[in-house]
């Protein structure tokens, strides 16, 4: 029954000049200036979308229509319609925006303004800016908790995390963590947040209740010298199973107990592995190797790297569309 | 949100709010002193090297460290003196000890470094961030001296490194005339030697004519010998080098201290965020970031970071955190950075460049060590008789 699916699918690509039907996966190639988009289905590239200058974070709207991508170096974030695949707009984003993160009620986008020490709160839909906070040097990591209550900032010079009120765009607290903190990831129930530091080569687990640390994993690679483990990107898994967190050059993707925070297993993948997207079924990761210039697939339920799929020059993020 | 819990929330919200002000509000003052010997005329003076080099790398540093105390209750002040002799350094150094300032980034000569270590003993922490010479953190360290700047030994170690990976092993080295040039090829010679190189010929740089006019007709023949796989340069201060590449009696790569080299940090340095740092830089200084500034800017930032991590001031308790397992500093070059607890110095990757791009940035993979990888380029624990801790 599932390959005839398949099948469906497969010639309905192959009858289609437009879009696939199969569920997509961009990447934002940072030093091309392009999307690669990939069908999870054939893992194979089937489309190269030309975008703004140094595309790095990536964000699908709550709706499912719409990319939105740092164009770093054009100092915007443009917007791209899922079914022309054409750029239809661009967001006033604050100059060098890097990372960004899409509130629930889908219209306030916080952005990281690298450059400018400060996150900009744009409204997608009026193009308004709402706010602009302060915050640390080198803002970098984004995240807005899935109850809409936190939006939590990195500044990766500062070594802090930035805990912003959504309601009234004020940080609440500063937390201070390993250096250069890179990537924030709320648990889906609010409860858990994970930061990654790249250089202190640690992940801090935060208790957002009460906004203390819980705890600090560390990791080692057999082989492999302490100071290349830089964890980047993390990715829960919705059942609560498992963390996955990027490892940057070490080359590696850790796996973690996401209950325990035990360290299960470290995965090979590409050269300088940096941020990472399940998809739909949760069945299969996807990472971004910069300098090796491919995605890694990992099977998660076997917890093996099973493909390596070449895309543009310095791929930095990559998030799959599951309703596509 | 009824308005119930909008009042508890205040009120958690306050408890952080108070907790780092009633923590304790710090202000650091660093002292910033500047003495560059005049380097007399040079051959190329096509881009001449700024007079605040290093300077500006300190107010960035400043500006960073600012950045991420305001949310601390931390400030930081910058106090500096652009000194026009030696005796101008230490009386600003004098002036400074008297005012109480016990963390001073300094740019001066290894001599004057020496005196100025010896007047500030017990008395504040010295962070170098000029001079190059290896003695200093090979036997006459001191353990109120750390080095943000790379020594000699580091500098060529990573040349060498390179060298011996490309299998460019035999080398041909000039040296020019002044005690710098001389230090440098020092280090060449002992980097050469750890690396496996062969120096075929080992010459001194000995002319005196112009060579912007005659560099083509003096330097094939000054570059002639049976083979070699590079011309090494050790010309520090950028007298002659500049007219080496392109001009050799082999068609061979120029490296060393011009053609591609190794340095503390250049505007070609991209990566590991390194953009960002650039970027900061350039808006505030208007020129881009060399080895000095970023020296100067390291050693800001390892206070700066020192003080977050243990929320107090003063040179002892930053020294102890800075030899500390708990220190590392986050400084672009892709690894953290510490410091070797024997000499002070801060281990770091050295990036070879050429004027428009990066080559490489040793530690090369394959050059292992026991500890620490970056402790492959420099004086290593046993290579060095101090022991400042």
């Amino acid at each position: 029954m599932k390959n005839a699916y398949k099948i469906v699918t497969l010639a309905a690509a192959i009858g289609l000049s437009g879009p696939a039907l199969a569920s997509l996966a961009y990447v934002s190639n940072e030093k091309d200036n392009t999307l690669s988009v990939i069908d999870t289905e054939t893992n194979e590239v089937v489309d190269t979308i030309d975008v703004g200058a140094r595309p790095r974070g990536i964000l699908l709207s709550r709706d499912y229509t719409k990319l939105y991508i740092c164009a770093s170096d054009d100092d915007t974030v443009q917007v791209l319609d899922l079914a022309t695949r054409k750029i239809t707009d661009t967001l006033p984003s604050g100059e060098d925006p890097e990372q960004f993160a899409l509130h629930p009620n889908n219209r306030h986008l916080y952005i990281a303004n690298e450059d400018d020490a400060i996150v900009t709160v744009v409204d997608v839909e009026t193009k308004d800016v709402l706010a602009q906070i302060d915050v640390g040097v080198e803002p970098e990591g984004m995240a807005v908790s899935p109850d809409g209550k936190w939006a939590v900032n990195t500044s990766e010079t500062s070594s802090m995390l930035h805990w912003i009120n959504t309601e009234t765009f004020e940080i609440e607290k500063n937390t201070v963590v390993g250096q250069r903190p890179r990537h924030v990831e709320f648990t889906k129930d609010s409860k858990i947040a994970w930061a990654s530091a790249e250089i202190g080569g640690t992940v801090h687990i935060f208790d957002v209740d009460t906004i203390e640390e819980i705890k600090q994993i560390d990791f080692r690679i057999k082989g492999v010298p302490q100071d290349r483990v830089q964890p980047v990107g993390i990715e829960l898994t919705s059942d609560g199973k498992y963390a996955f967190v990027a490892l940057g050059p070490s080359n590696h993707v850790a796996v973690v107990d996401a209950q325990t925070y035990e360290v299960l297993d470290y995965l090979l993948v590409g050269a300088r592995v940096w941020q990472l997207d399940l998809d739909k079924d949760e069945k299969f990761l996807y990472t971004t190797n910069g300098v090796s210039s491919d995605v890694s697939v990992i099977d998660v339920e076997e917890l093996k790297v099973i493909k390596s799929i070449k895309v543009g020059r310095f791929p930095w993020g990559v998030v799959i569309d599951p309703t596509s | 949100m009824d308005l119930k819990g909008r009042l508890l929330i205040a009120s958690v919200f306050c408890g952080w709010l108070l907790a780092p002000t009633s923590a304790v509000a710090l202000d650091v003052t660093i002292g910033y002193i500047h003495w560059v010997p005049d380097q007399g005329p040079v051959l190329s003076n096509v881009t001449p090297e700024p007079e605040d080099a290093g300077l500006r790398g300190a107010e960035l540093g400043i500006a960073d460290n600012n950045a991420t105390g305001k949310f601390l209750d931390q400030n930081y002040a910058l106090e500096s003196v652009m000194a026009s002799d030696e005796e101008g350094a230490l009386a600003a150094l004098d002036d400074m000890l008297k005012n109480g300032i016990d963390l001073l980034v300094t740019r001066v000569p290894a001599d004057t470094l020496r005196a100025m270590a010896k007047k500030a003993d017990g008395k504040a922490l010295l962070f170098n961030a000029g001079a190059s010479d290896d003695n200093l953190r090979i036997s006459e360290c001191r353990p109120n001296v750390l080095h943000t700047i790379p020594s000699y030994a580091m500098l060529t170690d990573a040349l060498a490194q390179w060298l011996s990976m490309r299998r460019w092993k035999e080398v041909f080295l000039i040296t020019g005339p002044t005690d710098q040039d001389k230090a440098w090829a020092d280090a060449f010679r002992r980097a050469s030697k750890r690396f496996g190189l062969d120096i075929i010929a080992d010459k001194p740089w000995t002319f005196d004519s112009d060579l912007r006019r005659t560099a083509s007709k003096e330097l094939p023949a000054f570059t002639q010998a049976r083979d070699y796989d590079a011309v090494v340069v050790a010309d520090v201060r950028g007298d002659f080098g500049e007219y080496v590449p392109f001009n050799t009696w082999l068609p061979r790569p120029v490296v060393g201290t011009q053609g591609m080299g190794p340095e503390a940090w250049h505007r070609v340095v991209e990566a590991w965020g390194a953009a960002q740092l650039q970027n900061r830089f350039r808006e505030l200084a208007g020129r881009e970031m060399n080895s000095e500034d970023y020296a100067a800017w390291a050693a800001i930032r390892s206070i700066g970071t020192t003080v977050t991590g243990i929320s107090e001031a003063g040179h002892s308790n930053i020294r102890e955190y800075l030899f500390s397992d708990d220190f590392q500093l986050a400084a672009f070059k892709g690894r953290k950075l510490n410091y070797r607890p024997w000499n002070g110095q801060l281990r770091q990757p050295i990036p070879l460049v050429h004027p428009r791009g990066l080559v490489a940035t040793p530690p090369l993979e394959g050059f292992l060590h026991p500890d620490s990888e970056l402790d492959t380029l420099g004086y290593d624990r046993p290579e060095s008789d101090c022991r400042i801790n």
